[in-house]
C-alpha cells in the first residue's frame, strides 16, 4: 500500500502521458508553442493544397484530358487558392513572427498571450470549417461539395442563384472566422513590438525582421477588415435579402471586386514582407556582413506598406473603369517597384564584399533574389494596363504570382525553416538532405513556373479545366506538369529532413550560425521564459558587439 | 520616347518576337498558335504590342544588369577554401549609392508610365465613328449572343465583322453586357480583353486589318463550363460581310408544310429557350437557331457543326459539354432524327 502511493506520483512527473502533453499544447499561451502550432498546422495544409495543385496539373497535362470533371477541377482551384493563401501562407508566416519577434526584441512573450492563443485557434477552426464543406456543404441529403467560386469569388457567381447549396457559405464563414484570428494576431504583433522591446532597443535598433513584421501587421489590420466586411455583406445577400452584390436587383458586381482587391493586393505584401524579413536576417549572416542601408530598408518597407494600399485596382484593368482610373492605378503600381527595387539592391550590396557560405538557408535566399527579380519585372509588365489587357487572367498571371509566392515567399520560407530549425528544435538539420531539397525544388519550380508564362502569351486563360488542341499550348502544359513531380519530391525531402532531424539530428547549440540577433543568445530550444535576464542592447547586432568588443557596431550607428 | 504616330520603330523587335513565338509553338505543335498576343492584326492589339515591346525592352535591360550583378557577386564573394576565418570589413550603407539606385528606377518608372498612359488613351478614349459597325455582345453561361442593332441580326458564338482597311477604316464597336455572371471577351490577335459584367455595360473596339477567322475564349471564370465558352471572330471582306448580314436578316427558310421535326421542336421545351425567326419559337435563354446551319460550330465552339454532333448534342449535351445549361431532351430515336433533320434545314 505504502509503496504504491509513493510510486504513483513519481512516474507521472517523469513522463507526462500523451493526453497531458496534448492538453498542454491545446491550452498553451506560450508564444513559442503557438508559433510551432501555426507552423505545423500550415505544413499540413501545405500538403493538402499541394495535392490539389497536382490534381489540376495532371488534368492539364494534355488537351481534352478527363482525369477529373469540370466541377471537381473548379473546386480544386478554389480550394487550392483559398488554402494556400489563408491556411498556409498567412499561418506559417504568423507562426514565425510569433516565435521569433519576442526572442528578437528581448521579450518574454507576446503582449497578449491569451489573444495569441485565440488568434491561432480561430485560424485553425477557419481551416477546418473550409474543409468541412466536403462533408457538410449540401447538408445531410446530398454528397459533400467544396466551394467552386474561385479564390476571389467574384459576384454574382456567389449569389444564391448561381451557387446553390452551402459550399459558398463554408468559404465565407471560413474566411470570416480566420480573418478575426488574423486581425487579433496582427494587433498582438503591433502591441508587442511597440511595448515590449528590451532596454536600449529603440525602433531604429530593432532587427529588420521586427520592422518588416510590424508593417505587415499594420497591413493585416487595414486589409483584412474590408475582406471581413465583404464576407458579412455576402452573407446578408445570401440569407437576409440584401442586394449589395445582387446585380439583378441593382447591386454591383464591381463593388465586390473593389472590396476583395483592397484586401487582396495588400495581402500580397502581407505575405511578401515577412519573406523579406527572412531574407534580411539570413543574407547578412551567411555573407558575414551587416545589412546594407538599414534606414533605407526601413523606409522602403514603410513606403511599400503605404503604396500597397493604393494599387488594388490593377487587378481590375479589364473591368471597364475608364481610362483615367486605369492611368492612376498604373502609376501607383509602377511606383511600388521603386522601394521594392531598393530592397533587392540593398541585399545585393550586403552580399558585395562578403564571404558567402552556401549553407541551405543561403542557397534558398540566393535563389529568392534571382526569382524575385523576375517576379518583380513580370509585375512591371502587367502594371502597364494595356499589356495587362492581354496578360491579365491568362496563364502569364498565374505564372507571375506563383513566381512571387513560390519563387519569392516559399523559397525564403524554406530558408527560414532551415535557419531557425536548430533554434526551435535544438537539433541540427541534415545539410545533404537540405541541399537535395533545394536542387529538386529549384528544378521543379523552374520547369513549372518558367514555362507557365508561355501559354499565357499564346492566349490560354486561367481556370479552364481543359483546352483545345492546336493552340500551341500542349507541350508547355506537359513541361509545367512534369515540374510538379520534381517539386513534390523536393517537398518530401524537406518533410523527411524535418522529421529525421527532429529525432536523429545532432545537438545544435545555442548559436550554430555565429549570428547576431538576440534569439541566438538563449538556449535551443529556448526556455519558457526566453531569457534568464532581460538583455540590454546598444546596437542592431547585440551579439556582434559581444563577440567583437574591440569593434562594436554601436560606434558606427 | 517614340514620336507619336510612328509605328515602324519596333519592326525589328516585332520580327524577333513573332519568330520567337513561331519557334515556341513549332517546338510543340506543327501550326503556329492562332491566339498569339504577339501577332496582332487590329489597331488595339497592335498598340498593345508596340507598348509591350517597349516594356519588354526596358524590363529585359533591367533584368540583364541586375542578374549579371547578382551572379557576379555570388560567385566573386563566395567563401574561399583558404579563408583566414576573419570577418569581412563591415559596411553599413552609403547615401550616395542609395540615392543613385532610387533616382534611376524613378526615371525608368516615369518613362514606362508615360508610354503606358498614351496607349491607354489611344485605345480607350476613341469616339465611335459614324461608319462603325455596332454589335452588342451578351455573355451567357456558357455561350455568346451577338446582336447587330442597325440591322436586327441576332446570332450566337460566331461574330462576323468586316475587314477594316487603312484608307477606309470600318471599325467594329462592341457593347459588352452579361445576363448572368462575369465573363470576359478576349480575342488575343484583335484586342486585349474586356469584361462582361451584369449591370455594368462595357465597350471595346476592333478594326481587323486582315480577313480570316480569329479565335479566343472567355477569360473570366463564369462557372462550370468556363473552359468551353469559346470565341470565333470571322473577319470578312465588306461584300462578304454585307451578304452575310442580308442572309441573316431573313426569317428561317421553311417548307410550306410543317415538318415532323419542327413539330417536335415546337411541342417540347426547345422553344422555351431558342428562337427560330418566322415560327412560334421565340425563347431567349439559349442561342438563336434561325440560321444554325450557317455556323461552323455548336455548343459555343465545343464541337463542329455536323449532323452527328448535333444529334449527340440534343441527346446528351453533357457528353460534349458537361455542366452546360442545355438539358438532355429525352427524345425517342425517331423524334431525334426528325428534329436533327429540321435543324439541318435552318440555313
Amino acid at each position: 500500500m505504502s509503496t504504491e502511493s509513493i510510486a504513483w506520483p513519481s512516474t507521472t512527473a517523469a513522463s507526462p502521458s500523451f493526453v497531458d502533453r496534448l492538453h498542454e499544447w491545446i491550452v498553451t499561451v506560450d508564444h513559442k508553442r503557438l508559433g510551432i502550432l501555426y507552423i505545423v498546422y500550415a505544413l499540413i495544409f501545405l500538403v493538402i493544397g499541394g495535392v490539389e495543385a497536382t490534381v489540376m496539373r495532371i488534368q492539364l497535362i494534355r488537351p481534352h484530358n478527363d482525369f477529373v470533371s469540370p466541377e471537381v477541377f473548379n473546386r480544386m482551384f478554389t480550394m487550392h487558392g483559398t488554402t494556400m493563401i489563408f491556411f498556409v501562407a498567412m499561418p506559417v508566416l504568423f507562426g514565425f513572427a510569433n516565435y521569433l519577434i519576442p526572442l528578437m526584441i528581448g521579450a518574454r512573450d507576446m503582449a497578449f498571450p491569451r489573444l495569441n492563443a485565440f488568434g491561432f485557434w480561430m485560424t485553425a477552426f477557419g481551416g477546418l470549417l473550409l474543409y468541412f464543406s466536403l462533408v457538410g456543404a449540401n447538408g445531410l441529403y446530398g454528397a459533400g461539395n467544396a466551394p467552386d467560386v474561385g479564390w476571389f469569388a467574384y459576384a454574382p457567381l456567389t449569389s444564391q442563384t448561381f451557387s446553390v447549396g452551402h459550399s459558398t457559405d463554408f468559404w465565407t464563414l471560413a474566411l470570416l472566422v480566420s480573418g478575426f484570428g488574423s486581425i487579433s494576431t496582427a494587433i498582438n504583433i503591433v502591441a508587442t513590438i511597440l511595448c515590449l522591446r528590451c532596454p536600449g532597443m529603440t525602433l531604429a535598433k530593432m532587427p529588420l525582421f521586427a520592422w518588416l513584421n510590424f508593417v505587415m501587421a499594420g497591413l493585416v489590420i487595414l486589409a483584412v477588415s474590408p475582406l471581413t466586411a465583404a464576407q458579412i455583406m455576402l452573407l446578408l445577400d445570401r440569407y437576409l435579402g440584401a442586394h449589395f452584390f445582387d446585380t439583378q436587383a441593382g447591386g454591383s458586381a464591381v463593388i465586390w471586386m473593389h472590396f476583395f482587391w483592397i484586401f487582396g493586393h495588400p495581402e500580397v505584401y502581407v505575405l511578401v514582407l515577412p519573406a523579406f524579413a527572412f531574407a534580411s536576417e539570413i543574407i547578412p549572416v551567411f555573407s558575414r556582413k551587416a545589412i546594407f542601408g538599414y534606414p533605407v530598408m526601413v523606409g522602403a518597407t514603410v513606403a511599400i506598406g503605404f503604396i500597397s494600399m493604393s494599387v488594388w485596382a490593377h487587378h481590375m484593368f479589364t473591368v471597364g473603369m475608364g481610362a483615367n482610373v486605369n492611368t492612376f492605378f498604373v502609376i501607383s503600381t509602377m511606383a511600388i517597384a521603386v522601394p521594392t527595387g531598393i530592397k533587392i539592391f540593398n541585399w545585393l550590396a550586403t552580399i558585395w564584399g562578403g564571404k558567402i557560405e552556401f549553407k541551405t538557408p543561403m542557397l534558398f535566399c540566393i535563389a529568392f533574389l534571382f526569382q524575385f527579380l523576375i517576379a518583380g519585372l513580370t509585375g512591371v509588365m502587367m502594371s502597364a494596363a494595356p499589356f495587362d489587357w492581354q496578360l491579365g487572367n491568362s496563364y502569364f498571371v498565374v505564372a507571375h504570382f506563383h513566381y512571387v509566392i513560390v519563387g519569392g515567399i516559399l523559397f525564403t520560407l524554406f530558408a527560414a525553416f532551415y535557419y531557425w530549425f536548430p533554434k526551435m528544435s535544438g537539433k541540427m538539420y541534415s545539410e545533404p538532405l537540405g541541399k537535395l531539397h533545394f536542387w529538386l525544388f529549384l528544378i521543379g519550380f523552374h520547369l513549372t513556373f518558367d514555362f507557365m508564362h508561355v501559354p499565357g502569351l499564346l492566349g490560354m486563360p486561367r481556370r479552364i479545366y481543359t483546352y483545345e488542341p492546336g493552340r500551341g499550348w500542349d507541350t508547355w502544359n506537359l513541361i509545367v506538369t512534369i515540374g510538379v513531380f520534381f517539386q513534390t519530391a523536393g517537398i518530401l525531402a524537406f518533410l523527411g529532413n524535418l522529421l529525421w532531424s527532429y529525432y536523429r539530428g545532432k545537438a545544435a547549440g545555442s548559436d550554430p550560425w555565429d549570428a547576431w540577433t538576440l534569439e541566438w543568445s538563449t538556449n535551443s530550444p529556448p526556455p519558457a521564459y526566453n531569457f534568464a535576464v532581460i538583455p540590454t542592447v546598444k546596437s542592431r547586432r547585440p551579439l556582434w558587439d559581444l563577440k567583437h568588443p574591440d569593434d562594436p557596431d554601436w560606434k558606427y550607428e | 520616347m517614340r514620336p507619336r504616330g510612328s509605328t515602324n520603330w519596333y519592326v525589328p523587335g516585332s520580327q524577333i518576337l513573332v519568330w520567337g513565338c513561331a519557334a515556341a509553338t513549332a517546338f510543340g505543335d506543327t501550326t503556329p498558335s492562332p491566339t498569339n498576343i504577339f501577332a496582332p492584326v487590329s489597331t488595339p492589339a497592335k498598340s498593345i504590342f508596340g507598348l509591350s515591346l517597349f516594356v519588354l525592352a526596358v524590363t529585359g535591360a533591367i533584368f540583364l544588369v541586375v542578374f549579371t550583378l547578382l551572379l557576379y557577386s555570388v560567385v566573386k564573394f563566395r567563401k574561399r577554401k583558404n579563408d583566414d576565418g576573419r570577418e569581412p570589413p563591415q559596411v553599413y550603407g552609403s547615401n550616395q549609392v542609395e540615392l543613385a539606385w532610387t533616382v534611376v528606377p524613378v526615371l525608368v518608372v516615369v518613362a514606362l508610365f508615360m508610354a503606358t498612359a498614351r496607349v491607354i488613351a489611344d485605345v480607350q478614349k476613341i469616339a465611335r465613328p459614324d461608319n462603325a459597325i455596332e454589335v452588342i455582345a451578351i455573355g451567357h453561361q456558357f455561350w455568346w449572343e451577338y446582336r447587330y442593332p442597325a440591322t436586327g441580326v441576332v446570332t450566337a458564338n460566331e461574330l462576323h465583322v468586316p475587314v477594316s482597311d487603312a484608307s477606309h477604316p470600318t471599325p467594329t464597336f462592341i457593347k459588352l453586357l452579361s445576363v448572368d455572371t462575369d465573363h470576359s471577351f478576349w480575342i488575343p490577335r484583335l484586342a486585349g480583353k474586356t469584361d462582361l459584367i451584369p449591370n455594368h455595360p462595357n465597350r471595346m473596339w476592333i478594326d481587323p486589318h486582315e480577313t480570316g477567322v480569329y479565335l479566343g475564349q472567355c477569360a473570366q471564370y463564369c462557372g462550370t463550363q468556363h473552359a468551353k465558352m469559346l470565341l470565333r471572330v470571322y473577319v470578312q471582306s465588306r461584300a462578304d460581310f454585307d451578304r452575310w448580314i442580308q442572309q441573316q436578316r431573313q426569317p428561317a427558310a421553311l417548307a410550306d408544310a410543317v415538318s415532323p421535326g419542327q413539330r417536335v421542336f415546337e411541342t417540347t421545351a426547345c422553344l422555351n429557350c431558342h428562337t427560330v425567326a418566322g415560327t412560334v419559337a421565340n425563347g431567349r435563354f439559349g442561342p438563336d437557331l434561325t440560321h444554325l446551319m450557317s455556323r461552323d460550330t455548336i455548343a459555343a465552339g465545343a464541337a463542329k457543326n455536323t449532323p452527328e454532333n448535333l444529334r449527340q448534342w440534343i441527346l446528351n449535351p453533357a457528353a460534349i459539354k458537361p455542366g452546360s445549361l442545355m438539358p438532355a431532351m429525352q427524345l425517342s430515336d425517331q423524334e431525334l432524327d426528325a428534329l436533327t433533320a429540321y435543324l439541318e434545314t435552318l440555313r
